[in-house]
């Protein structure tokens, strides 16, 4: 499979997921910069984690308006598959690709620690390879990750079974305690009505190998993997050099 | 020219600065604190001109970009 990582001025998750994808997954991946317009033609788009044009206004207020996201957002309308990290899942709230949007932890505080994620649905092709009772352990990194939509939104991700992921206790419970940031109904991670665009708070790109404490991370790339190979694309070969900035 | 533009949290959205203002005053001793939002204040220099058009400009860039109506409310002036 090929994957277009984007890169806008203060991404920081870009070579990571890039690692993962190539050297873990065996997948073909490259960087594509935030000012090229057209995507070159890949099988899905990672929207990385990190702090695009240093956060300024809101997170991802200014990122949304780069050229790449018109190619991304004309690439999701045809039903390409967009996953969005941290920055990438605040970028497509803002864009309106998601709904809802990201503002400050209720703690006030930027979160660095491991947590649990149940996943709470899995049709969808970011959640089909995650065994429904397996709990995902992957790192959170953010100060502006407390989930907000109104309340007709919030009932349409629950009718829609948009919510793809929530903080949960080390026993599988989405209680209080276990949510990091304030999030409404401990969500971290939701999907789009067309099911084929997605974003999440935390890292599953740092918690794709064992040596990082946890490949619980993988089964979400995995699942795009899955996802696209049942729909027929092509497996592109293992590109072997490390990727270069387009 | 100038437009001076306000930006506030909406009330449903959780505002844990302004909840942490509003406790640092009661703390300090001032009394009838209610609750605190904090929000943006941004001033954009325009050249002098047609005000109408002007204020279709800045009222468009405050929808689009200046703030997320998911969140924020805004308010500005011309003047």
């Amino acid at each position: 499979m090929k994957f277009a990582v984007l890169q806008f001025p203060g991404s920081n998750c870009d070579q990571d997921a890039v690692h993962v994808l190539q050297n873990v997954l065996g997948h073909s991946a490259g960087l594509l910069w935030h000012k090229e317009s057209s995507l070159g033609q890949p099988d899905a788009v990672i929207i990385p984690g990190g702090f695009s044009y240093g956060d300024y206004l809101r997170t991802g207020a200014i990122a949304r308006f780069s050229p790449v996201m018109e190619a991304v957002r004309s690439f999701a309308s045809e039903g390409g598959l967009v996953l969005g990290i941290c920055n990438g899942f605040q970028i497509l709230c803002e864009a309106g690709m998601l709904p809802g949007a990201l503002v400050r932890n209720r703690s006030l505080q930027f979160r660095c620690e491991h947590i649990f994620l149940k996943t709470i649905t899995a049709n969808s092709p970011f959640t089909n390879s995650i065994p429904p009772e397996k709990l995902l352990c992957v790192p959170i990194a953010h100060g502006e990750g407390c989930y907000f939509a109104d309340d007709d939104t919030l009932a349409r991700l629950r009718t829609n079974d948009q919510i793809l992921w929530r903080y949960v206790n080390a026993a599988g419970e989405a209680t209080d305690a276990a949510n990091p940031n304030g999030s409404l109904d401990n969500i971290a991670g939701i999907c789009n009505e067309a099911r084929n665009v997605a974003g999440l708070m935390p890292h599953p790109e740092r918690a794709s190998e064992s040596i990082l404490g946890s490949a619980d991370g993988r089964l979400v790339f995995e699942s795009m993997v899955g996802a696209l190979q049942r729909n027929g694309s092509p497996s592109a070969p293992i590109v072997a050099q490390r990727p270069v900035c387009a | 020219m100038k437009a001076k533009i306000i930006i506030t949290p909406k009330k449903a959205v959780l505002d844990p600065q302004g909840k942490t203002v509003q406790n640092a005053l009661t703390h300090m001793g001032y009394t009838g604190i209610g609750p605190v939002h904090v929000g943006k204040y941004l001033e954009i220099e325009l050249p002098d001109g047609d005000q109408a058009s002007a204020r279709k400009q800045i009222d468009d860039a405050c929808h689009k970009v200046l703030s997320n109506p998911v969140i924020e409310d805004y308010s500005f002036e011309i003047e």
